[in-house]
Formats: structure tokens, C-alpha cells, sequence
């Protein structure tokens, strides 16, 4: 029963590779952009080989392409559910289902989710039944204050689904890193900083045994971070030569740095890091303590993550905690993504009711909040963008991948869920486990057979 | 539940060192000796509320949309209250009495006191570091004599954002899921007070906190002791049960603080709340329950209600339950936004829980959700009703809706007046009364409470 229902499924809806792009125009919806504005009425979306062409008011339909009545429906960029776990666990607390972290492994940068992400985890199907068309995927550090490297998938009904591999490290500063580094936060400078200088000398050396800075490959020149050369290391090295490679482009630049830092004092010393390393293009996830420090943040151009209602002091690291800390943070000028599950209830799919309660904080005194259009923005363009693919994803612009999501309401409203969802102008299907439940148990009926017979 | 979800995570630290704890405390005290009790009265009702309502004028809530918590819906209303008490409610005609003060409702909503069934504030506060892991007495796989109260530290800054975010009023404070039999929960007040006394909510009467499925067969069989199976989980129960019921049958028994609140469950003057996943193992609890004579008030957590709502319905068991948690751990993989709206469908008692000292803040916001999903599905739950599922349900299911939980004239003043609809992400609490007296103002910065942890801290009375 179960393989029959898994083999129809592989059947009707996943292909290895993504399905043709449909040429798609929408019309007569509510649409939001996602670039921060706030929503326009009676507006049309047209996708043209997996592309947007145009969204607004006034934009003619081309020939040949399918016209969906949008009228009574809201539409948006796809969401961009940032730092997630998709692909790589079926079940949380099933330890045999969950490569989150690795907590017994001898590497640590080195680590990369791209080989291991799988898009049948139901979580993938559940996500994009919620508007969910792109995110991160981040592990956790489980041995080192290194969680390894993270990449930025698409929810497209395929195998297909890593877009960029090795899109970010991920390095553990607060309390958390502490414990892992030994005991104390003085530790995780030090294996931080050894750990980078490491990964420059490993450069140089490695450059200097080929006799060229230049190998032809742009990406990353003199050597691949994936497969070490055979180059003599100097001195005492704590690193293996697979998690010094790796950590060559984060000292380049070329790779974002994601930080996990929660304590305005750690953040101030995370953004010190530059000065000794100037290159490093870092990104701040957690942040509770963010707004403390907004100034620095926005003068250091760095983005932050974040999730948005944490108002708890949940840890010493964490004592200014406030739902404002968003608000605040945007209104200093810092790129926010709302991302980030705090508990088992915060799941990508219900990241518009974190960016929706930032909306309603405007109306509370002496809370900061967002607009309807900042708020959208958070979890669609400005989460694109502090990816690393501004302009590409999360908006409805020409030229930007045409991932939608048509809703039946208001996309922040808690009464409102996606009616349909496109990748790349590929529509989605959204069955998946849940949906199967909810139509087997509409009724208990069992006069005749089992509910087991109901598929 | 959600301390023990994680893989390998913080929750077995936790255990070791507060067992640890424990046996430090127990050796450093071993030559003292108990005060004795200084009445009849304090051995009849140990630990009883000292709660007495705060002063709060009569006060009339004009011009908003009520929800009373009991299904009904009064557009352009009045809302009348005084003495800690609700004097009544109706339309645009009802006669406000001298002296009231009021309040303009226009825009806005009423509905009770909002209430969470589950809750772990206070017994796991935050900051959440392992000196304050005082929810799981995870020593034993049946702790009957434990009482959550004797854990709950008032000073837990959680119960103001529940306040201020959540217009909570009142909230049962249970022990955690590591036991079959997890000891008796609290309920209580959501105000501020020095000590938990000050917070129990009077005249409630006591759950005991039963759990089935992984958590404690993992706990257990984790130390290679029973339970480590379900069907050991079963055992267990049955066993401790068997054992209740000769106590009970005891002429003059010693005392014995497990026996005293399992004879309390079997002689109906303690409800069963009973941590629970799976409909099957729903389903063997409500037998077992058949078996000893008794009666499970709710299944909490119940993901999978959905399955045999019929069976919760003709029991008359209420489920409370998230709108959407699934998929964390393997008794959750079954879990779809659909159950709450299905369970109601079938005439069975919804009630939406938190068991999260976030989502305490957003009961309402949960409850939409579920509602949503049910249309979606064809089933249409009108607005008032969804209201009860945070209201006068989970009061029946703790025992206490003859007190609160509906604005029905003669219970106790539980108001929360709503910025908006509550049941739009866009609405927050603007005033929230308890026993008729102002607890929370959104307008006024000095009516918002703040626990001693928070004093002299960063962001100390910073909206929340």
C-alpha cells in the first residue's frame, strides 16, 4: 500500500529533472512585488520560459501564453524560507532520519549538505504547499564550532534541487559555539582565528607548490576547496586539510560567512573580525540582542537573520530580547531576512505569521514594526538578497526567476494558504503526505471497509 | 514535549543534572527537620491560594464586537463588569449603570480571558538554563506525589509576554512527559506575584499529568529499566493503578502523597490530562480508564484526534491540540493542520494549547489558523466557536467553567479587549482585565508588569 502510494506519486509529480516551464499570465489579482512596496490591485504577472516578464498594472498578456484568472486571489513572489532543514531530515527526533549535524564526525567546514539533500522528505512537499518555491539549508554545528557548508535549494518537484552547493559556512559564536569550542567563548576566538589563518596559509602554500595564483578557475584560483592538494603544511595545524581547503573561500570573500551570534558585545566582536580578515562577507543569524547594536550592524553593511517574535530572555545571550528587534534593525538600515524556528511550531511554512505579526507590532506603542510591504519583503526579496541572489529570486521583476504563489487572501492573514505554487513557471503540485490524511479521515465512515481502502 | 524532542539533545543533560541537584539538596538539608502543619485548615488544602482579585472599578466596554466564549457573537455591544465580576453583556440597548467607567470598544473585540490548557511557564521559565529545569521529575516513571506548583518560580518573565501578546488569564502549569504519571498541575492566575500561592487560581480543582508513547518508554528504557516499550507503558499504568485502588479500599491508610492523588483521580476530585499522540494508544487509554473508573479530561498533544474524533466525542474527552505542529518526532509524523477542524466536525470538544512559552502568546492566532484549514476543507466553524477552543473549552476541560472561560454574568471578570479582530494576525491585546481589575494596558507603559529577573537588565520594560 504504502510503495504503491510512493511509486504513483514518483509517477505523477517527480521527474529527475524540472518539468518544462509553462508560459503562464495571472490577471485581475491582488500582487505583491516583494521588493518592500506594498500590494497593487487589480494587477497582472506574466512568466515566459521560467521567467517573470512583467507584474503590475497595465502590462498586456503576449500571445500564446495561458491566462489564469486571478480575480478574488493575491499573488507573490515564492517565499525564500531562510536557514532551514529541508532535504535533510524526515523526522526531527528520529536520529536515523536527521543529517542536521554531525556530531561525531572528524571533518567540520568541510561538511556540505549538498550531496545528502533529499527532496522527498515530506517536509519538502509540506513546505511548498505553503508558498515555499526557494531556501537555505543550514547545518548545525555538531562537533566544532563549525557547522559546515550550506546551499540554497529549490521546493521544484525534482531531483533537481540544489541550485548553489557550498553557498555558505556556518560558524558557531555564542554560548552555543562556547560549549563546543571547549568550555568558553575565549576559545572560540581562537580556534576561530587559528582556524582562518590556517585556511590562509593553506592558501599560500598551496599556491606557491602550483607556481600560480591562477589555475583558470575564477571560482576559486589556485586550488578547489573541495579536493586538497598534496601540500606540506607548516607548523602545528589543528585543521585537516579538507576542513582547511574549505575554509579557503570564506577567507577570500568568496564564500558567506554565516554567524551565529546572538549577544549584542559578541556581535560587536564578530563584526571585529573583519579587521583582521577584511574579506570575510559575513551574515548574522540569530541577533536577538541586534537592536542594541543596530548602528555598527547597518555601518558594517552586514545582513542579519532572524526569527521575528523571540521576545524571551531564553539565555544570558539573549536578555534584550523583543519583537521590535526587526523593526529596529530595518529602520537603521540593515538587510533583515525573518528566518529561524525556534521551537517545534515554527516551520518554514508559517513564516508569513512571523512577518504578518511584525505588521501588527506597528499598531502596539512604543513597538517597531513593518510595513505590510517591508514585512513581505523579509521572508521573499530581502531573504534572496542577504543569500546572495538579489535581483534573481523572492521578486516580481523582469528577468527574476518566475516563482509564484498564488494565495486566497491576504499572504500574511492567518486565514489565508497558497492555491497554487510555481517554480521556475513550472506549476507544483501541492498533495503531500497531510493532504493525503486530511481526504482519507473527511469522514470515519468504516460501514463498508476500512478507512485503509480510501486512496 | 518540546524538551524532548531533540536528538541526543540538551533534554539528557538536563535529567542527569537536576537528578544530581536533587541528591545534593537532599544530603545538605538531611538533619532538618519539617516544620509542623499549623492548622487543620493548611492540612485539609496545603499550599492554598492567597490569591484575592486586585481593586478595578466597574467598568463598561461600549461599542465592540463580542465574542462570548460560549459560541455567541454580539456586534456593537456592551460588555458590563464590577466587582471582579461579569454583570452581563448585550447589544447597543443595554442600560449602563451609574458610577461604571468606560471603555470605547469601537473597532475593537472583546472576548473572555483567553486560557492555555498547557503550559510548562514557570516549571521550565526562561532563561532556560538547566538550574531551571524543574518540569520532569524524571527519576521514576510514576511520580503521582509530585506537584508542579512546588516548582513554578513566579518570577518567570514568560507570564508577561503570555499577558501582554496572549491576553492570558489563566493557564494550567503541568509537570513534563518524561512519566507515565507525572504528578499533579497548577492552575493558575496570570498575575504577578511573589509566590505561586499568590497565583492559584482559587477553587480550581487539581489534574494529574498522565503520558503515553515515546517519552517515557525513551526515558526509561534509555536507563534499561521498565518502561522501555509501549506495551511496558501500559504495564506500568495498570500496575500503579491496581495499587491505587487497594489504597483506596484502605480503612486508614498511612499517608502517602502518590496514593492521595490517585485516589483523588478515582474518586473524581482530580481530572486526568493525558499527553498523548497516537489515535490507537488514544483509544487503548480510554480503555484503560474504563478499566480503573475513571475519566481522562483531555488528550493533550493529540495529533491525531482526527482519526477517531467519534470515539473522543462519545467519550466525551476534549482534545487539545496545536493548529499545525507535525513531523518533529515519529508520533507527530501523522499530525495535519486539519484536526482541530475535524475533531469539531465531529462533535467532539476542541481546545488549542500551547505547551510553548511562545505560542502561549498566539492561542488566538493558532486558532485561526485551524479554522482556515477547515474551510478549506468544506468545513465552515463559525468565528465564535473557534473563540471557545481558547476559552470556556479549555476551562471545562481543567475544571473550571462555572468560573471563567464564557462573559456570562457571575463569573469572574476575565476580559481581554483586542485591538482588532483576534482572529487576524494584524490584532493584539489593548487591555486585558483579571477579576475585573486592569492587569495590562497597551497605551500605558506602566501597566505592563516586569519580573524581578528582568530589573536593571537590558531592554528592562522594553515592549516585549
Amino acid at each position: 500500500m504504502k510503495r504503491v502510494f510512493a511509486l504513483a506519486v514518483s509517477a505523477a509529480a517527480l521527474t529527475a529533472s524540472p518539468a518544462l516551464a509553462q508560459n503562464v499570465a495571472i490577471t485581475g489579482a491582488t500582487v505583491a512585488l516583494g521588493d518592500g512596496s506594498e500590494p497593487i490591485e487589480n494587477a497582472t504577472v506574466v512568466v515566459q520560459n521560467g521567467r517573470v516578464v512583467a507584474a503590475g498594472t497595465g502590462v498586456a498578456v503576449p500571445a500564446g501564453v495561458t491566462v489564469l484568472d486571478g480575480s478574488g486571489t493575491w499573488v507573490t513572489p515564492g517565499l525564500f524560507a531562510s536557514i532551514t532543514s529541508l532535504g535533510l531530515e524526515d523526522v526531527g527526533a528520529v536520529s536515523e532520519s536527521n543529517d542536521v549535524d554531525a556530531d561525531d564526525s572528524p571533518f567540520s567546514a568541510a561538511l556540505d549538505v549538498s550531496p545528502v539533500i533529499n527532496p522527498m522528505a515530506q517536509d519538502f512537499g509540506y513546505s511548498r504547499a505553503g508558498g515555499v518555491t526557494r531556501a537555505s539549508v543550514m547545518p548545525q554545528a555538531g562537533a566544532s564550532i563549525f557547522g559546515g557548508q550550506g546551499a540554497i535549494i529549490d521546493l521544484g518537484a525534482d531531483f533537481d534541487a540544489v541550485r548553489h552547493p557550498r553557498a555558505f559556512q556556518v560558524v558557531e559564536f555564542g554560548e552555543r559555539g562556547a560549549r563546543l569550542a571547549g568550555g568558553s567563548r575565549t576559545s572560540v576566538h581562537t580556534l576561530l582565528r587559528n582556524a582562518l589563518h590556517e585556511a590562509g596559509s593553506y592558501e599560500q602554500d598551496a599556491q606557491s607548490r602550483s607556481g600560480s595564483r591562477d589555475t583558470g578557475r575564477p571560482e576559486f584560483p589556485g586550488l578547489d576547496s573541495r579536493n586538497p592538494n598534496n601540500v606540506d603544511r607548516q607548523g602545528d595545524v589543528l585543521l585537516t586539510r579538507f576542513d582547511a581547503a574549505a575554509l579557503v573561500p570564506v577567507v577570500r570573500g568568496e564564500q558567506k560567512l554565516y554567524v551565529k551570534v546572538e549577544r549584542a558585545s559578541d556581535i560587536l566582536t564578530a563584526l571585529a573580525l573583519r579587521e583582521e580578515f577584511p574579506a570575510l562577507d559575513m551574515v548574522l543569524v540569530g541577533a536577538a540582542e541586534g537592536w542594541m547594536v543596530a548602528e555598527p550592524i547597518a555601518a558594517a553593511g552586514v545582513p542579519v537573520i532572524t526569527a521575528a517574535l523571540r521576545d524571551l530572555p531564553v539565555s544570558f545571550e539573549q536578555l534584550a530580547a523583543t519583537q521590535s528587534n526587526v523593526g529596529r534593525l530595518v529602520d537603521a538600515g540593515v538587510r533583515v531576512a525573518i528566518g529561524g524556528y525556534d521551537s517545534s511550531g515554527d516551520h518554514p511554512r508559517n513564516l508569513p505569521q512571523q512577518a504578518g505579526n511584525m505588521v501588527a507590532l506597528n499598531r502596539v506603542p512604543g513597538a517597531t514594526g513593518l510595513t505590510w510591504g517591508e514585512a513581505l519583503a523579509t521572508i521573499t526579496s530581502v531573504a534572496a538578497e542577504v543569500a546572495g541572489l538579489g535581483g534573481r529570486v523572492g521578486v516580481l521583476s523582469a528577468g527574476a526567476h518566475g516563482d509564484l504563489v498564488v494565495w486566497d487572501g491576504d499572504p500574511l492573514e492567518t486565514s489565508s494558504a497558497p492555491v497554487r505554487v510555481f517554480v521556475d513557471g513550472v506549476e507544483q503540485p501541492l498533495t503531500n503526505h497531510q493532504t493525503r490524511l486530511r481526504d482519507r479521515y473527511r469522514t470515519l465512515d468504516e460501514s463498508e471497509r476500512p478507512r485503509a481502502y480510501e486512496w | 514535549m518540546g524538551r524532548y524532542l531533540k536528538k541526543g539533545g540538551p533534554s539528557v543533560l538536563l535529567l542527569t543534572t537536576a537528578a544530581l541537584a536533587l541528591a545534593g539538596c537532599t544530603a545538605a538539608s538531611g538533619n532538618d527537620r519539617p516544620a509542623v502543619a499549623a492548622s487543620a485548615a493548611a492540612a485539609d488544602e496545603p499550599y492554598a491560594s492567597t490569591y484575592e482579585r486586585y481593586p478595578g472599578a466597574p467598568t463598561a466596554i461600549v461599542g465592540a464586537t463580542i465574542y462570548d466564549g460560549a459560541g455567541g457573537m454580539i456586534e456593537n455591544g456592551v460588555v458590563l463588569f464590577a466587582d471582579g465580576e461579569v454583570v452581563g453583556i448585550g447589544g447597543a440597548d443595554l442600560a449602563i449603570p451609574a458610577g461604571y467607567t468606560r471603555v470605547d470598544g469601537s473597532g475593537r473585540f472583546v472576548t473572555p480571558g483567553i486560557i492555555d490548557i498547557h503550559s510548562h511557564l514557570g516549571d521550565y521559565p526562561t532563561p532556560s538554563v538547566q538550574a531551571h529545569s524543574d518540569g520532569n521529575e524524571a527519576t521514576d516513571p510514576t511520580t503521582p506525589e509530585v506537584w508542579a506548583e512546588h516548582s513554578v518560580w513566579p518570577q518567570d518573565p514568560g507570564f508577561s509576554r503570555a499577558l501582554a501578546n496572549g491576553g492570558i488569564t489563566s493557564l494550567m502549569v503541568l509537570p513534563g512527559s518524561a512519566n507515565l504519571m507525572g504528578g499533579r498541575s497548577v492552575t493558575l492566575k496570570n498575575v504577578p506575584s511573589r509566590t505561586v500561592q499568590g497565583m492559584k487560581f482559587p477553587g480550581a480543582p487539581y489534574s494529574m499529568k498522565m503520558a503515553c508513547g515515546e517519552n517515557p518508554k525513551r526515558v526509561y528504557g534509555g536507563r534499561g529499566r521498565m518502561p522501555s516499550t509501549r506495551m511496558g507503558n501500559f504495564a506500568v499504568n495498570r500496575e500503579t493503578w491496581i495499587a491505587a485502588q487497594e489504597y483506596a479500599a484502605e480503612e486508614e491508610p498511612d499517608r502517602d502523597l502518590a496514593m492521595e492523588t490517585l485516589g483523588g483521580v478515582l474518586n473524581g476530585d482530580i481530572l486526568i490530562q493525558n499527553h498523548c499522540y497516537r489515535a490507537d494508544e488514544m483509544a487503548l487509554v480510554m480503555s484503560m480508564a474504563d478499566e480503573f473508573g475513571y475519566q481522562v479530561s483531555a488528550f493533550h498533544h493529540a495529533v491525531e484526534s482526527y482519526k477517531i474524533a467519534d470515539m473522543l466525542r462519545d467519550n466525551e474527552v476534549c482534545s487539545a491540540v496545536w493548529a499545525d505542529w507535525y513531523g518533529f518526532k515519529m508520533e507527530a509524523y501523522d499530525a495535519i493542520p486539519e484536526n482541530a477542524a475535524l475533531i469539531h466536525n465531529q462533535g467532539a470538544c476542541v481546545v488549542i494549547h500551547s505547551d510553548d512559552e511562545n505560542g502561549i502568546q498566539r492561542l488566538n492566532q493558532e486558532a485561526a489558523k485551524a479554522q482556515a484549514d477547515g474551510r478549506r476543507m468544506g468545513i465552515e466553524i463559525a468565528d465564535a466557536d473557534v473563540i471557545s477552543w481558547i476559552t470556556l473549552n479549555a476551562a471545562r476541560a481543567m475544571g473550571i467553567a462555572d468560573m471563567t472561560g464564557s462573559l456570562e454574568a457571575g463569573k469572574m471578570a476575565d476580559v481581554v479587549l483586542w485591538n482588532g479582530d483576534p482572529l487576524s494576525i494584524y490584532s493584539r491585546p489593548e487591555m486585558v482585565w483579571i477579576d475585573g481589575a486592569v492587569m495590562y494596558d497597551m497605551n500605558n507603559p506602566r501597566m505592563r508588569p516586569i519580573s524581578d529577573f528582568e530589573l536593571g537588565q537590558p531592554g528592562e520594560g522594553d515592549v516585549k
